[in-house]
């Protein structure tokens, strides 16, 4: 069975929202009609997203890491928001795992967006439809597009390659490997909802420089001894350059 | 969770109207069993139109908060899941059963018309009745069950939610059919509705409050750490994603001034329980139609603010990504 997922790398991701607006272009393109934006140049703009990009600060200042934190749909492994949908509007697909919204059943209760606790599903206050990350449905299977770019939007437009997409049932996919050795995790894993998005938590690149490194201990002109040098004063390089 | 008054009045106006459908099958139960004097059946009439009444406006309330009305028919397909779905199923079943119920008293039927002679007045409505009891409680159920099956939300994922849903709603039926029995029965009826609906007020009380003592020591089991995988001891959020608000933030808040939520649980304490109760006892005293009818009054607006603060009470774990604004 394949479960297709993003894998966001949080310790590459620069929160310059490039997935946030491409998800937003290709899908307010799409068949299933546009996503609403209200006053987005005015006061209290609004809008619908399918994906958002949160930013965390962690730590207390001086020291702290800012952490920027793209949030979609998880496409749960067992999706809360499915069954309790009224009208059978909200469905996971068999073939790929990706939960959907039938934009032609859903009567617009809300309720499934109470079911799910990563806010992920968003109404749309004009076409009043329940909507959310389709995972680019209608753009992964679409042979007219090149092979390459068989990706959903964010994943072509992320200019750092903070994510990946695969299918993480296949255990020798990129996605796979990428969470068994980079530690990838999902979100909120108390509650049981299997989701198929993970994260890749940030990573501490360290390099040990030992003192031999720095100093060449055979340099003939033993030009990098700081001890047989007064440090020089003066100008820095910045100051005397002049183009 | 903001509160929405659609849903609100939904549940209070069905809960009403199953209770009141609840008082008047009981009355029925007690006078054929020849506890009571037989009323002449303008009380259940009455009572039963209003029960229908009130069923019918929770339903035309509930097509207020859909997106999609034309589209409610699709609701009743998933009952195999889903509580809403059950709900959907059982308000109509319940309209029609204490319809049925209505008509076979204003019409007089017995089960002669089946040719069943079992010598008993009012025994089809009995037999419709016990069937309609057994819908409005399965009401009852799905009513409550659509929040305590979220377990989600802490403040809701409980049996004390489907209680208090059953308790309330047959509280203020109980209320009104007093109410309506001292306007068109006698003493004797009165008495009786008068004491049951106090008994379910009070028991009401008492479940709500557990209900509220169980909320304020609720640990939250999500957290920022575990909803955005960090493990360190401070995190703030510096941007949600949106520079203003966002179907999370309107859907999710109850955006009421931390005044006027902290009052609310007092203000619906004394006007759910504390007033009508001290309504009914001078009332059931004097058999006095006025103060039934102030207590059923004061009782339903009560509900209105038990019903606000039941949504805004409840905190959904996604709150925990949408916390600031820049």
């Amino acid at each position: 069975m394949t479960q297709l997922a993003l894998v966001i790398d949080l310790n590459v991701c620069v929160g310059c929202h490039a997935c946030v607006t491409s998800c937003k272009e290709w899908n307010t393109s799409g068949v299933a009609g546009y996503l609403s934006d209200d006053n987005p140049y005015d006061a209290d703009p609004t809008g619908t997203f399918f994906n958002r990009v949160q930013t965390f600060e962690v730590g207390e200042f001086p020291d702290t890491e800012t952490v920027h934190f793209p949030k979609s749909c998880l496409h749960c492994e067992d999706p809360p928001c499915v069954p309790v949908c009224p009208t059978g509007a909200s469905y996971k697909r068999p073939e790929d795992g990706i939960v959907l919204v039938d934009y032609d059943k859903c009567i617009g209760c809300k309720y499934c967006s109470w079911a799910c606790p990563y806010g992920a599903r968003e109404l749309d206050e004009h076409q009043k439809v329940m909507k959310k990350c389709t995972l680019c449905v209608d753009r992964i299977y679409d042979e007219s597009i090149p092979a390459a770019e068989r990706r959903p939007a964010c994943v072509n437009a992320c200019p750092t390659s903070a994510r990946l997409f695969g299918d993480i049932h296949d255990p020798e996919s990129e996605v796979s490997r990428a969470i068994r050795e980079q530690g990838g995790y999902p979100l909120m894993p108390e509650w049981g909802t299997r989701p198929a998005n993970h994260y890749l938590p940030r990573r501490r690149t360290n390099i040990t420089v030992h003192e031999d490194e720095l100093v060449r201990a055979d340099n003939p002109l033993k030009k990098e001894r700081d001890d047989e040098h007064e440090p020089v004063r003066g100008h820095t390089l910045d100051d005397v350059t002049t183009w | 969770m903001h509160p929405a008054f659609s849903v609100i009045f939904l549940t209070i106006l069905i809960g009403a109207g199953q209770g009141l459908f609840l008082a008047l099958y009981l009355s029925e139960l007690l006078a054929s069993s020849g506890g009571l004097n037989m009323p002449d059946g303008r009380l259940y009439v009455a009572g039963g139109v209003l029960s229908v009444a009130l069923l019918a406006a929770g339903l035309a309330a509930s097509f207020f908060h859909l997106g999609h009305p034309e589209r409610a028919w699709r609701t009743a397909t998933c009952w195999r899941t889903s509580w809403l779905s059950r709900e959907v199923i059982a308000l109509p079943a319940a309209m029609a059963c204490t319809a049925a119920w209505t008509i076979a008293h204003a019409v007089g039927w017995d089960l002669s018309i089946l040719g069943i002679d079992s010598m008993r007045p009012l025994d089809l409505s009995l037999v419709i009745g016990a069937a309609g009891i057994v819908v409005t409680f399965a009401l009852f159920l799905c009513t409550g069950m659509i929040y305590a099956c979220i377990k989600f939300v802490a403040e809701w994922a409980t049996p004390l939610t489907v209680l208090n849903f059953t308790l309330l709603g047959s509280a203020s039926g109980f209320t009104l059919a007093t109410a309506l029995s001292s306007w068109l029965e006698g003493e004797a009826m009165t008495t009786i509705l008068g004491a049951w609906a106090m008994a379910l007020t009070f028991t009401g009380a008492l479940t709500r409050f557990a209900s509220l003592l169980r909320n304020d020591r609720l640990k939250p089991r999500s957290s920022l750490q575990s909803a955005i995988g960090i493990r360190h001891s401070k995190i703030v959020q510096r941007a949600q994603g949106a520079t203003a608000g966002s179907f999370n933030t309107r859907e999710f808040f109850h955006h009421a001034a931390p005044r006027i939520y902290r009052s609310m649980r007092l203000v619906f304490m004394v006007l759910t329980f504390v007033a009508p109760l001290a309504l009914l006892i001078p009332g059931v005293m004097l058999s006095s139609t006025a103060l039934f009818a102030a207590a059923c009054v004061l009782q339903l607006a009560g509900l209105v603010a038990e019903r606000w603060y039941f949504f805004a009470q409840a905190n959904h774990p996604q709150n925990l990504y949408y916390q600031y604004v820049s």
